[in-house]
């Protein structure tokens, strides 16, 4: 019986030689990671375990990116932990100057790489999945263990594939990919499994596309999201991976829990009503209604290719008085490629605000909350209650292309209405 | 162990936004924390729960994010464990690793009522609804996970494993 990309992975990283789907095992990672919200606790974890060193000081990394530029005190206190323990351990420490959204900037540092086992004290460290890493999210006290010991205890967990055929149309892009597959499987339909993304319509795909469709893995409450490196990771690998690395592939007769096939020509731009990303609609089928804030950013779509679909189309185009636009670039490498090719002129041109790279209002830190009643559109991941601030406010996910031309009509748009 | 307390019923998919709002996660103040459970629900349900409730809730019970705040706010706040027909994969392996004892039981969670009163036999996989005089089933934890919780969570597991291998060394 043949093996998934998943499983190959978590082989090469364990001590045995076969693996048994369910099984409990330890494995060693590659790479471990924790923010201003996790690492703290992280930390507190590594201490109280007696640990005095990090396995492996190239191998950890801490980044403050939720509440920075810190919001307020407490924040700052946070920070401060992160800051003088990287310091103590001499490990690469990420803050401001030199920050981004954890999932966007350690690829772009290449920090990650194919044939990886990552951890991350955040839910959407399964991004990395898009390099063919298996890259898992976990909470506080596996990291502050993990940071001690190099392993984690993990559940060979079971993988689906998702077959996604034909041809994208107008404005559909990887997030509409996923919202897609997640309003079809649920927000728990992939609990526990991976799913692994695959298919000619992925073999086309770019990589910030991808890097948008494994960041949702975790909203359908999987394991992690992955697809097999291939030229375009290659690609995008070059000048930025330092070390050597593995490409692993799933074998032909490797065994799923489900195959799904999606013909993606079926799909147009899709949003996300709240409160759950399972709640999607078709662009088509939204009719009139009205937002007070657009957010443009996020682990899930603040990278260059995100900004250059928004620049297209607030391009000689203003944002509508009643809204709010607040475009975030995920890191400083993307601000400053943005910079250098003229979107943020377009951007501030239209009346949108620029933020420095930060998860801000994603999670309701900082940098635009909602009032109470007030309604966004989102190219963030969550809609949950109160998630972008007020608990009576609302959010819709959907792309940069539909936050973009819905900053400008004021209500949830489709590009085609403005452009 | 066995673990008694009132039951405070909770829907699907409570997610972790919801058990503590991202606006509180500039501290890791377990007090803190626990102050704010479940606010954006039911911002009495802190004031009103005595200490061993126990919350039952239905599917993909901690949904969303990594936090460990939110087992952490729900431990503090003095609950005694969480049973629910599933929860999400983070939020299973992080109460674990706390030591936030969690059953996974479609039975309890159709079956029991706000305010019934629980009786929990984890060993047995057994739990006892005395309001109702029922008896539900929960599945057995594999024996890994049981040896995590008897050592009192991962930290403690680790910290043994690293001073057997220090021995044998
Ligand atoms: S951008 Fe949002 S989802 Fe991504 S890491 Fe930050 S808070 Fe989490």
């Amino acid at each position: 019986m043949g093996k998934s990309i998943t499983e190959k992975i978590i082989l090469s990283h364990s001590d045995k030689k076969e693996l048994k789907r369910g099984e409990l095992i330890k494995a060693r990672i590659d790479f471990a990671f924790a923010n201003d919200i996790t690492g703290p606790l992280a930390i507190n974890v590594f201490e109280r375990i007696g640990s005095k060193e990090v396995f492996d000081k190239n191998k950890v990394t801490l980044i403050a990116d939720h509440f920075t530029p810190n919001k307020d005190i407490k924040s700052a206190e946070q920070t401060k932990v992160l800051k003088e323990f990287s310091r103590e351990q001499n490990l690469n420490y990420y803050e401001l100057g030199q920050v981004g959204i954890e999932h966007a900037l350690l690829p772009e540092k290449g920090l990650v790489l194919p044939g990886y086992l990552i951890i991350g004290a955040d839910s959407h460290t399964p991004t990395s999945g898009a390099l063919g890493a298996l890259s898992i999210g976990v909470g506080s006290t596996d990291l502050g263990v993990a940071m001690a010991t190099g392993e984690v205890w993990l559940k060979v967990p079971e993988s689906m594939k998702f077959l996604y055929k034909g041809k994208l149309n107008k404005w559909v892009g990887g997030k509409d990919l996923v919202l897609y597959t997640i309003s079809k499987i649920g927000v728990d339909g992939a609990n526990y499994r991976v799913m692994e993304f695959a298919g000619e319509t992925i073999k086309n795909l770019s990589i910030d596309n991808r890097f948008t469709m494994c960041n949702m893995a975790i909203e359908a409450g999987a394991k992690s999201g992955i697809i097999e490196a291939d030229e375009i990771t290659e690609e995008y690998l070059k000048g930025r991976a330092e070390k050597e690395y593995n490409i692993f592939k799933s074998d032909l007769d490797a065994e799923y829990e489900q195959v799904i096939e999606i013909n993606v020509a079926d799909i147009e731009p899709q949003v996300a009503f709240p409160h759950l990303p399972e709640n999607c609609k078709g662009i088509s089928e939204v009719k009139d209604i009205l937002i007070d804030q657009s957010v443009i950013g996020s682990c899930t779509n603040g990278r260059i290719e995100d900004m250059r679909i928004a620049a297209e189309i607030l391009k000689n185009n203003k944002v509508n008085k009643r809204v709010r636009l607040i475009i975030i670039p995920a890191t400083q490498q993307i601000y400053l490629e943005a910079l250098e090719e003229g979107l943020l002129k377009i951007f501030i041109e239209s009346g949108a605000i620029v933020s420095p790279p930060t998860c801000g209002p994603c999670l309701g830190g900082h940098m635009g909350i909602l009032a109470k009643g007030e309604r966004a559109i989102s190219t963030t991941n969550r809609n949950f209650v109160g998630r972008m601030g007020h608990p009576e406010s609302e959010i819709y996910l959907a792309s940069p292309a539909i936050a973009a031309a819905s900053a400008i009509t004021g209500k949830i748009s489709s590009p085609e209405e403005v452009i | 162990m066995i673990i008694k307390g009132k039951v405070w019923k909770f829907g699907d998919h409570i997610d972790t936004d919801i058990i503590i709002p991202a606006r509180y996660l500039n501290t890791s103040d377990p007090n803190e924390l626990a102050l704010h459970c479940m606010e954006d629900y039911d911002k009495d349900f802190i004031k009103n729960i005595s200490p061993g409730d126990i919350i039952v809730a239905g599917d993909n019970f901690g949904c969303g994010s990594s936090r460990e705040h939110a087992p952490i706010a729900i431990k503090e706040a003095g609950v005694s464990c969480v049973i629910a027909k599933s929860f999400a994969r983070i939020f299973f392996r992080n109460a674990i690793n706390i030591g936030l004892p969690i059953f996974e039981s479609s039975e309890t969670s159709l079956g029991a009522l706000q305010g019934d009163e629980l009786e929990i036999f984890p060993e047995k996989g057994i739990i006892k609804n005395i309001t109702q005089n029922e008896l539900y089933n929960t599945n057995p934890m594999p024996i890994f996970i049981q040896n995590l919780i008897a050592s009192g969570g991962l930290v403690e597991y680790t910290k043994k494993e690293i001073e057997r291998r220090q021995i044998e060394y």
